[in-house]
């Protein structure tokens, strides 16, 4: 036995280089630039400008909204998957090409459909306020729409191969042994889409959390209540307060990045607790 | 409990899958339904199993209407192709399935469900893979964790789908004997579909031929083996020579049934079922050898009439008895033979060829 190891696949060396250097022009030096410029700041002085409560506020609408569009998303973008896949009806392909529409729409178009179809005079915002008095433009329903709205493909586009995955035979093979539709679903197709879920899920929070340009017309950007971080970074660079706005945008990749982890944890924790890493034998009938 | 097919339709779209198909099944019986893929024996199983539902007909359970009644609720055990195991799941806990889904009322207690896994599971042999996962099994042992799982729930019924048509032979030889031995422990009425004449005629009690939508021939693997009713029959199960009864007259004289002399006449003859003689005599053809090869137990030989190849096999005495060569003259007389007129059968001769055979 030697001790090095042969790779089937050659050129790892070759392309973990590449994807380091790649990976640190357009991800980590600018954020480690960032992150250097707000070191310019002593540590209380970065404290002050990070916890102000408008500052605060904008943390809570920005999370807030993303979280919960991202939740809302899981849950509807999992249907429209699930119909895509498995009925057949006129028109099929056609929505199925939609559903990629708020990847390609530049997100200042979708901001201002959105805010007109949802204002007080708009087609849908006029009955919502007129019949139920509920107000979603300028208000954080609004940017909750917004969200949505971006982040429906995400979901959909990850959970719809899984699904496509699922043999029918295992859904027949419940009801054989007995289980209801409700029970299949639950003990037998939810946890096999649980980790796709999960990746649409994060990848269309992720995308929230950082989203602006559709945002900042829904909005209202009320400083306290409808004003997301982004919007409040934008206004500290408009009024030159460099530092300021490198605090902010400092705090929000922390926040980010502690959330993108622990759900790729999660999500790491969901697809090996079944699949069983350690091959070891047994393979014989 | 007892199966009964009545009557059963089923079309997709222009296709027939199964024309006015009536079958019984009594307890404890191995059935097999045999044929071609497409001929509808999958159909027929699914129609069984209720995951599909006829055009018209009906199926009983144990003499009770059936027909419209929910697999959930039908207590068939299904076993598929491809084992359908809940990948997410241990072995423990897909065998468990059935038991965990019952109503509250009806649901084992833990230790029960306990006690219930681990002898299925040893009924397998394969309690010592009760932690692992599907994904961690090879084809032979997953197929029998399925087995496991059906048999969880008690069914009264057990189907299998093509139980080993993934695995290679070797398994499936083993996996086989092993079902028969299963069934005969379950007193349970079973049914599996395979397209593998030899799996069938090896496992069932009985065999169900089936071609293009409907049965063909019902019966036990000795009987649509050595008395095939249709061509198709013929053909499907082993390997069979066609002799014309215009081409090959003289084999017509050999049978001297009336009828014969008809143009579409054809004679089924199965390979082992002709001997080779050296002499000439009453009936005989005349034939040159092709090819001689031996099998095993077995010597096949490649002779030719009229233009025409035939296969005949012999034992390995009567090959050395005989010292057969490529390119030698030599007579062909049949020991069984059938003559169909379409799909009619219109005599069946045996004929005794006396010793040396």
């Amino acid at each position: 036995m030697t001790k090095k190891s042969h790779r089937v696949l050659p050129g790892f060396g070759l392309s973990l280089g590449y994807a380091l250097v790649y990976l640190s022009l357009l991800v980590l030096i600018p954020l480690g630039g960032l992150i250097a410029k707000s070191a310019e700041l002593s540590w209380a002085q970065f404290w002050d400008i990070a916890t102000t409560a408008r500052a605060f506020a904008s943390y809570r609408v920005t999370f807030g909204c993303a979280l919960l569009a991202a939740i809302v998303n899981g849950v509807f973008g999992l249907i429209v998957a699930w119909v895509l896949v498995r009925y057949e009806f006129p028109g099929k392909k056609l929505i199925d090409a939609f559903v990629d529409l708020p990847f390609a729409l530049p997100t200042a178009v979708a901001g201002i459909t959105l805010t007109s179809l949802y204002a007080n005079t708009g087609w849908v915002g006029q009955y919502l306020e007129g019949v139920f008095g509920f107000k979603v433009a300028f208000t954080p329903a609004g940017i909750v729409v917004a969200l949505i709205f971006i982040g429906i493909p995400f979901v959909v586009r990850t959970v719809q191969p899984v699904i496509e995955d699922i043999e029918q035979e295992v859904e027949e093979a419940a009801s054989t042994l007995g289980a209801t539709r409700a029970q299949t679903f639950a003990r037998v197709l939810f946890p096999a889409l649980f980790p796709a879920l999960l990746t649409g899920f994060t990848l269309a929070f992720a995308r929230a959390v950082g989203e602006y340009g559709s945002v900042i017309f829904i909005a209202g950007n009320m400083p306290m209540v409808s004003e997301i971080t982004p919007l409040l970074i934008i206004s500290k660079l408009e009024q030159y307060d460099l530092p300021g706005a490198t605090v902010l945008a400092v705090v929000m990749l922390v926040i980010s990045f502690v959330l993108l982890l622990s759900i790729n944890l999660l999500q790491w924790w969901a697809a090996n607790r079944h699949s069983g890493r350690h091959i070891d034998g047994g393979a014989q009938a | 409990m007892s199966i009964e097919v009545k009557n059963i339709s089923k079309r997709f779209g222009n296709f027939v899958a199964l024309d006015n198909i009536s079958l019984e099944i009594p307890t404890g019986e191995l059935v097999a339904l045999l044929g071609p893929s497409g001929c509808g024996k999958t159909t027929l199983l699914r129609i069984i199993a209720g995951m599909e539902s006829a055009d018209e007909g009906q199926v009983l359970f144990h003499g009770e209407e059936a027909t419209h009644v929910h697999t959930r609720e039908r207590q068939v055990g299904f076993v598929f192709q491809h084992y359908a195991l809940f990948r997410h799941m241990s072995v423990f806990e897909n065998v468990a399935f059935g038991l965990r889904v019952k109503p509250r009322a009806e649901r084992p207690s833990e230790a029960e469900i306990r006690e219930r896994v681990m002898k299925l599971l040893s009924l397998v042999q394969l309690d010592w893979l009760a932690e692992r996962y599907p994904s961690q099994l090879s084809g032979g042992q997953r197929q029998r964790i399925a087995l496991a799982r059906a048999l969880a729930v008690e069914p009264k019924v057990l189907l299998l789908d093509e139980p080993f048509g993934a695995l290679d032979t070797q398994v499936r030889k083993e996996l086989r004997r092993w079902l028969r031995h299963l069934h005969d422990e379950m007193h349970i009425a079973s049914v599996f579909v395979t397209h593998d004449q030899e799996e069938a005629l090896e496992v069932a009690d009985r065999v169900v031929v089936m071609n293009k939508g409907h049965i063909e021939q019902i019966g036990t693997p000795d009987e649509v083996y050595s008395a095939p009713a249709s061509p198709f029959v013929y053909r499907f199960l082993g390997n069979v020579n066609v002799f014309h009864s215009r081409q090959h007259g003289q084999w017509a004289e050999v049978d001297r049934a009336t009828h014969v002399e008809k143009d579409e006449a054809l004679a089924f003859v199965r390979p082992h079922d002709i001997d080779i003689q050296r002499e000439s005599s009453a009936g005989a053809l005349s034939a040159s050898v092709l090819h001689v090869q031996a099998i095993g137990p077995l010597v096949r030989v490649e002779v030719e009439h009229q233009g025409e190849v035939f296969e005949v096999e012999l034992t390995r005495e009567r090959h050395t008895q005989l010292a057969l060569a490529a390119g030698e003259t030599v007579w062909l007389r049949p020991r069984n033979l059938r003559v169909f007129q379409g799909e009619e059968m219109v005599s069946s001769q045996t004929f005794d060829l006396g010793a040396g055979i």
